[in-house]
């Protein structure tokens, strides 16, 4: 081994000693103390980063919860319950139940149901068409098409069915993130409370014209009759700017309101086929 | 060497049909739809109720706001309904719905003819007229002209500009303005000057309406302080901006206003309407709307009223084409093309273009082949390609920094690029959501 190659050894590891020695003491000067907590509920949290919880990502809603030391208003809707309550044991506080939610789509205007009355070349997304006009049917209120939900849908949970032109979400992939929402310029997608078999009972329709204008532009359109909110025995509906509305938190699912309204609006969904003996069946559950 | 401004521009085929059609008067329509909102700025108060007998120019909706508009009755009838319309953007919006009965004008009107050329009023009450006359911008923007008159404090007019430049592609309503209501619009000129209390006024006209320039430079000879100047054809000179830059040689700092290097500018049409608003006392309720297209059988410039339906205005053009394919609402270049005919005609409809399927189609639409043709066109010197991307990603900051809201929505980038990109739509929806961040920020 000649003289030069140990010099070089010598040389390189003390500069090795050297750097390490700086670099300890540089870590121990400029230490930022980080509550261990914040890894631990990062940890526990899905890691998806779809900014349902309302923070930029996993890790700041971690820190919010740690610097809050509260869980009040915070709840990730991926996690749902049981995340929280990990999060809640890690905190030692008390986590509050959420029912977990779904989102649905609030527009029937198919092709057939609402008709064409202009064509539209512009930008294909949502955003942009919605700001050039009101749509390429009668009624501004519906679904443009283009599928701004689906682009920003982290979960593929929300797909353009290309016969409706409508979009469709999939229950069991949907974490009620709400990125839809936001990303809908017609405010169209509402998160609605899951109930048993995804069973739902809602108003497909936004239109807020009165009665004659929303029939004409669209043969599903709620009209404001108002026949539903009297059938509702349990005080969900509501009818606000000709609009009936169902609150998923209070519906119990009689399925009262569906028939009688005389547009098909309120669409049940995922519910047994009718059978012959149905009509009983549904009294049973009402009255439960 | 005619004068122009410098960065950017395009020429688009001209296709000024109706230019040699002198300006006829529209048959009253049956019911008129006037809309509280036809101008920048608040909506209107209305102030009258359904049922009521209104006579034409008489106040219907009035200003609610420094930056806002008197409307007035464009007919003579009954208020028959207090509705939501839809308008061309496609969404409805409130308005006010007459039944027309006869033409009965409000008594304060003079409806002759006569040219009367000089007023005892002063600045203060030439704006106040101006202001109950509820007269915008007729060049398209429609910003409340009352406004422009009355400067922010520190700020001193130099100069008042008039826009007769009509740069868009066939629309001819003002070079029709100018030679049979020449006399009129100058005298609107000095009118302004008067309220502005500046000396010298200049009237901007593209030199591809030659017979406009001739027969306002003889008419100008008897008004002190016009000069009228031929300009380099080239779009977009009508803007605002630009026709300064052309004539003054200033530069409209970013973000600023015309007033801050000292120029105030008009349309020729806006000239027109504070005559009649000060002299005949007749409020804003009629403009010239052109309505053309290659495949329109009677190209012609009308007065219609306000509130008059599109489809009046065509069917008196020779009716709608078997091949249209689109109907806008302006021009073809910053006009908006609109989904119904019964859309009401509004203060700032300059013309009715009918498109047949030869050009009235976009094309698909291809990647960027980064050429940089719509950086060389954009006259306000913005990178189209970038700010098209950047609204895409939803790059709001960075959009920002690259100063999208310098953008004039004159259309220039997406009316040049090769590979047929929507570069304006997604510019102006930049522009939307840029300028909401901005106002949530202040």
């Amino acid at each position: 081994m000649s003289i030069s190659l140990i010099y070089t050894i010598i040389t390189i590891s003390s500069i090795g000693v050297a750097a390490a020695i700086i670099l300890y003491l540089a870590a121990r000067k400029f230490y930022v103390y980080e509550d261990p907590r914040i890894d631990q509920v990062e940890e526990s949290l899905p890691s998806a980063n779809c900014g349902g919880c309302g923070y930029a990502g996993c890790r700041a809603f971690a820190e919010a919860i740690v610097k809050d030391n509260s869980l009040d208003g915070k709840f990730c809707p991926v996690g749902g319950n049981e995340t929280m309550g990990k999060v809640a044991d890690i905190m030692d506080l008390a986590a509050e139940e959420q029912a977990p939610r779904t989102a649905v789509v609030r527009c029937n205007g198919t092709c057939e149901h609402r008709p064409k009355t202009s064509n539209y070349e512009g930008a294909t997304t949502c955003a942009i068409a919605a700001m050039s006009y009101g749509g390429d049917t009668d009624c501004q209120y519906g679904c443009l098409g283009f599928g701004d939900c689906c682009v920003v849908c982290e979960f593929d949970a929300i797909h353009m069915n290309p016969e409706t032109g409508l979009p469709e979400v999939d229950d069991e992939k949907c974490v009620a993130c709400g990125a839809c929402v936001r990303a809908c310029p017609k405010n169209l997608i509402e998160l609605r409370k899951v109930m048993p078999k995804y069973r739902k009972v809602y108003v497909a329709c936004r239109n807020e014209d009165k009665g004659a204008a929303a029939k004409k532009s669209c043969a599903v359109a709620c009209i404001g009759c108002g026949k539903c909110e009297k059938e509702c025995k349990f005080d969900a509906i509501t009818i606000v700017n000709n609009l009936a509305f169902i609150d998923s938190d209070k519906c119990k699912l009689c399925r009262k309101c569906a028939p009688v309204c005389p547009t098909h609006a309120i669409i049940e969904e995922n519910f047994p086929p009718p059978k012959e003996k149905a009509p009983q069946a549904e009294t049973i559950k009402a009255e439960a | 060497m005619l004068k122009t401004f410098k960065i950017g521009g395009i020429h688009p085929a001209e296709n000024k049909i109706s230019s040699n059609k002198a300006t006829e008067v529209l048959e009253l329509p049956k019911t008129v739809s006037i809309f509280v909102a036809q101008h920048i700025g608040a909506p209107s108060k209305i102030v009258v109720t359904k049922g009521e007998t209104v006579k034409a120019g008489q106040l219907i909706a009035q200003s609610a706001g420094f930056v806002s508009s008197n409307i007035h009755s464009s007919v003579s009838g009954k208020v028959a309904k207090i509705e939501t319309v839809t308008d061309s953007s496609g969404y409805k919006k409130d308005a006010i719905i007459i039944t027309v009965e006869g033409d009965d004008w409000d008594e304060s009107i003079d409806r002759s003819d006569e040219l009367i050329t000089s007023t005892p009023l002063d600045a203060k009450a030439i704006t106040d007229k101006i202001l109950a006359a509820g007269i915008v911008g007729l060049g398209g923007a429609t910003f409340p002209t009352h406004v422009k008159l009355m400067p922010p404090p520190g700020m001193k007019p130099e100069i008042l500009i008039i826009n007769g430049v009509e740069c868009e592609p066939y629309l001819t309503s003002d070079h029709r303005l100018m030679l049979e209501k020449g006399d009129e619009v100058l005298v609107g000129t000095q009118l302004l000057m008067k309220a502005l209390a500046v000396e010298n006024a200049v009237v901007g006209i593209e030199n591809n309406k030659p017979d406009a320039i001739k027969h306002l430079s003889t008419l100008a000879k008897k008004y002190k302080g016009i000069k009228i100047v031929p300009l380099k054809v080239k779009y977009p000179q009508g803007s605002e901006k630009h026709l300064i830059k052309a004539i003054t040689g200033r530069e409209v700092p970013s973000g600023a206003l015309p007033i801050s290097v000292g120029a105030v500018v008009n349309n020729v049409g806006t000239a027109f309407a504070v005559y009649q608003a000060v002299m005949k006392n007749k409020p804003l309720f009629e403009r010239v709307v052109t309505v053309t297209g290659k495949s329109v059988s009677k190209p012609a410039n009308f007065w219609v009223r306000i509130g008059t339906p599109v489809n009046q205005l065509i069917d008196a053009a020779g009716g709608l084409p078997t091949d249209t394919a689109k109907v806008i609402s302006g021009g073809p270049m910053m006009g908006k093309s609109i989904g119904k005919l019964d859309v009401p005609v509004s203060k700032g409809t300059s013309g009715i273009l009918v498109l047949g399927q030869a050009e009235g189609h976009r094309k698909t639409m291809q990647n960027c082949i980064r050429c940089g043709r719509c950086v060389s066109v954009c006259p306000m010197g913005l990178e189209p390609y970038l700010l098209m991307t950047l609204s895409e990603k939803n790059n709001w900051e960075r959009a920002e920094d690259e100063k999208v809201m310098d953008c004039i929505e004159c259309g220039s980038c997406s009316y040049t690029c090769p590979a047929n990109r929507p570069l304006l739509d997604y510019i102006r929806y930049g522009k939307t959501t840029v300028g909401g961040i901005i106002r949530t920020r202040k």
